[in-house]
């Protein structure tokens, strides 16, 4: 009863901050400098066709005007249309978020398991120089910011070690056989290993650009919380019951120590996905990111709008996700 | 086959290293021609909306579609859809003669019908061309055998350039009308020398040889356009042999590989580099406009900065250009800015001071370059400030007419005729314009109807020597753009800039 309570609560407050983000990116957007029709200006254009153009794009209406035309189209699924590409914005936006989805997806399984593993090594060698080194490992990968961490991945392995490729999603001459947007999942479901190993190939370097300072914050959050439950009473006792290190680690010390964690990685996986749009610019990764980036350039506001909301839908769902696995795992707030 | 967690993971290794054992060789013979480019296509209609104008796309739309006219490397036109065209004598109407023999992707014929309908939709108010008020100067547009005439509402002396220029595209009416904007959008088909064959929005476009092109078939059977916006992986793209030709690169980098691995070119384009003046504070002193003109060492700043890549101007016109005329040139007088600055009471201990704006990043070295130029200034006794803006903000507050009174751009005219270069610039009425002096506007203004052409491009060198005379604008230099390709292709740079696959080869 109080879990559905604390649900109904969270989804009430998520619907609040979408209404709230939705206002805000309506207003700033065409507030800060430089709009669509001034972009697309050519020489020689007069005050007519740029009155003209104004009203074909419809924003000639007020402010007020024009975010309720907008929401009334939101409220009907329709999010407008892309001044660039004059596709409907809700398609767009839809058919990007797969891949951004996969690209975050991998980098969070590739963060957690470096990150984790960087933390079994530190404590179970803790105090000496392997741990030592696995500071220093995390201390630098959190120094360098992932952009940097990319562009480092494609001179090792993009050009040196041309091993992985560096831009695009898939190759472009494969045909692709995909009736949904998760490639990667599908081609899996589809057996089909090839077209999966091409599309790895493709998402290893960004993702993995991605995951390196994430990593390294779950290594040292999870590390700490080891070394601290490694001194707890019942550690101690499973020790004096003969069992190894690494087993105490993984068996006893593991579940108390990774519920902090988790609570972090729900938070930094919404900053991973923020940082998508850097990275999927870097490596024209077919996302959402790179596709805000287009639309910022372009002055294309209803695809700006379209974004930024889809984005705030996602945060507020994962830490809704990440409220209601903490609730679960952690038996304080399980039993009330 | 049983699958357990250690023959998965194996599995799993060895699909990858297949994955990546794909990777093109850059030694192997070129089958497929793949091309980095710099920007994404947004749009496959290339007559409306923000694509339309975007100079940097054309090359994408080029290779799919054919312009009414050829234009060919050296800007110059060439006969293309249209064989022919003129106006007749008393220049109220014009013709055009349609090539015959041409047919759309589909394999249906390209008709005179198809010229006729796509130059009247472009000049409907409602279609939405950026460009209307260009094409809405031609009416009542309509076909005999196989030529296109129209009426002259507004003589405009060039519209036949625009006939090469942004929007300047013929479309297919039939199949236009038959699958909409939507459709078209999908799938578009053009009469050029490239036919889509997959497109992936943000990623790349998939392109095969049209081999009924009128212009002969393209060397490259498949050509695959994959988009890069960054510089350095572009770069990497071409490096690793992932791609064989790419365009747009630090000057530091196309030195350091095209005499490696890789092979390169360089050649003019038609964008140039500027400084608007805007006829506003110290820029209605004339001393302070001509000092801050010759104190700036043009040569020095593109053989320091830009590794030699540029060509010094001193009018808005290029070598290229119609109206360029050689005898216009400006000094480097550092000396005589001094003089003049004294003249207006203005010293190193006393500078006359203004803002200058400069965008950074969105052109090579720009914001360096505005730098250099504000360090040169403070030798004679300017103090200008530098405020960085994105290009968005630019157009917006020139189209305001509140830029500062100094702000740095890129003027590209790839028809190279005055009225789109000189012309829009510096004619007050117009909304790209910053300077509004009316001596300048009495000037331009008969020019814009003038159908002598000869009389036309004379009277755009007077102007272009007024401006140069009294300091109205700082031209700065003709760009030059770099293109690094694989040792198995042969490029063929454009001066418009547009990286064309139909004209590269096999070496």
């Amino acid at each position: 009863m109080r879990v559905l309570q604390a649900i109904l609560v969270r989804l009430f407050t998520t619907a609040v901050t979408l209404a709230g983000v939705a206002v805000v990116v309506f207003v700033v957007i065409r507030v800060v400098p430089g709009n669509p029709i001034a972009m697309m200006l050519p020489p020689g254009a007069t005050e007519e066709d740029v009155a003209r153009l104004t009203a074909l794009y419809g924003l000639d209406k007020g402010l007020w005007a024009q975010f309720g035309i907008w929401v009334a189209g939101v409220v009907q699924g329709d999010f407008g249309t892309s001044i660039t590409t004059k596709a409907p914005v809700l398609e767009l936006v839809l058919g990007r978020l797969p891949a951004t989805l996969e690209l975050s997806i991998m980098a969070l399984v590739m963060a957690v398991v470096l990150g984790g593993a960087a933390a079994l090594v530190g404590t179970r060698w803790r105090g000496g120089r392997v741990e030592a080194s696995v500071d220093v490992a995390n201390g630098m990968a959190l120094s360098v910011p992932d952009f940097l961490w990319g562009l480092v991945l494609i001179l090792l392995f993009g050009v040196l070690v041309p091993v992985f490729h560096i831009s695009g999603r898939v190759t472009p001459s494969l045909d692709l056989p995909f009736t949904t947007g998760f490639y990667l999942f599908e081609s899996l479901f589809r057996l089909r290993f090839d077209l999966w190993a091409d599309l790895v190939a493709h998402m290893f370097m960004p993702a993995l650009a991605l995951a390196i300072p994430l990593a390294a914050i779950i290594g040292q959050l999870l590390k700490q919380s080891l070394k601290e439950t490694m001194n707890l009473d019942y550690v101690t006792l499973a020790r004096t019951k003969g069992y190894g290190e690494f087993r105490v680690i993984l068996r006893e010390a593991l579940r108390n120590a990774a519920l902090p964690t988790l609570t972090l990685v729900g938070v930094q996986f919404t900053f991973l996905i923020g940082g998508t749009v850097i990275i999927e610019r870097l490596f024209s990764y077919e996302g959402l990111g790179n596709m805000a980036i287009d639309a910022v350039i372009n002055r294309d506001l209803p695809l700006i709008q379209g974004i930024v909301v889809l984005f705030a839908v996602i945060f507020t769902a994962v830490n809704l996700v990440v409220d209601l696995l903490y609730a679960v795992l952690n038996p304080r707030l399980r039993h009330g | 086959m049983n699958l357990n967690r250690r023959s998965l993971l194996q599995l799993s290794t060895a699909a990858v290293a297949m994955g990546a054992f794909t990777l093109p060789a850059r030694a192997q013979a070129i089958e497929e021609l793949v091309i980095a480019y710099n920007v994404s296509l947004p749009s496959w209609d290339p007559t409306t909306g923000p694509s339309a104008v975007n100079p940097t796309i054309q090359g994408l739309y080029q290779s799919v579609f054919d312009q009414y006219i050829l234009q060919q490397p050296d800007l110059k036109p060439a006969p293309g859809l249209l064989t022919e065209w003129g106006w007749n004598e008393d220049k109220t109407q014009v013709w055009m003669t349609v090539r015959e023999g041409v047919t759309w992707h589909d394999g249906s014929p390209f008709t005179a019908e198809d010229v006729a309908w796509s130059l009247a939709r472009v000049a409907k108010p409602e279609t939405g061309s950026p460009i209307q008020f260009v094409w809405g100067t031609l009416a009542n547009h309509r076909v005999e055998g196989n030529k296109v005439i129209a009426d002259v509402a507004q003589f405009d002396p060039t519209i036949f350039k625009w006939m090469y220029f942004l929007t300047g595209y013929v479309l297919p009416k039939a199949y236009y009308e038959k699958v909409g904007a939507e459709g078209f959008e999908a799938a578009p088909i053009g009469t050029g020398p490239y036919m889509v064959e997959k497109f992936e929005r943000n990623a790349f476009v998939r392109l095969k040889a049209n081999a009924n092109y009128w212009g002969g078939k393209p060397d490259f059977d498949t050509v695959t356009i994959k988009f890069v916006p960054d510089a350095a992986a572009r770069v990497a793209e071409v490096e690793s042999g992932n791609s064989h030709v790419t365009l747009e690169m630090p000057y530091e980098e196309f030195n350091r590989l095209k005499g490696g691995p890789l092979a390169g070119v360089s050649a003019p384009i038609s964008d140039i580099g500027m400084i608007f003046l805007n006829d506003i504070d110290a820029m209605l002193d004339p001393n302070v406009r001509k000092a801050a003109l010759i104190s700036i060492d043009k040569q020095a700043i593109i053989d320091r900065l830009l590794g030699g890549y540029g060509v010094k101007i001193d009018t808005l016109e290029t070598p290229q250009y119609d109206a360029y005329d050689p005898s216009i040139t400006t000094e480097y007088n550092p000396e005589k800015a001094v003089e003049l600055l004294a003249a207006s009471g203005f010293s190193v201990d006393n500078p006359v001071k203004f803002k200058i704006q400069t965008t950074k990043g969105f052109k090579p070295k720009d914001y360096e370059m505005i730098q250099a130029i504000v360090g040169l200034w403070r030798k004679v006794g300017i103090e200008a400030e530098i405020e960085v803006y994105e290009i968005a903000k630019h157009y917006e507050l020139r189209a305001a007419d509140q830029l500062a009174p100094a702000a740095f751009y890129n003027w590209g005219n790839s028809v190279g005729d005055p009225t789109t270069s000189t012309g829009f610039a510096m004619f007050g009425p117009s909304p790209h314009s910053v300077w509004d002096g009316k001596d300048l506007i009495d000037m331009i203004g008969p020019l814009w109807g003038e159908k002598d052409e000869a009389k036309r491009i004379e009277g755009w060198k007077a102007v272009d020597r007024y401006i140069a005379e009294n300091a109205l604008v700082i031209p700065l230099l003709q760009y030059v753009q770099p293109i690094l390709h694989a040792p198995g292709v042969v490029v063929t740079p454009h001066a418009s800039g547009a990286l064309l696959p139909h004209l590269m080869k096999r070496a």
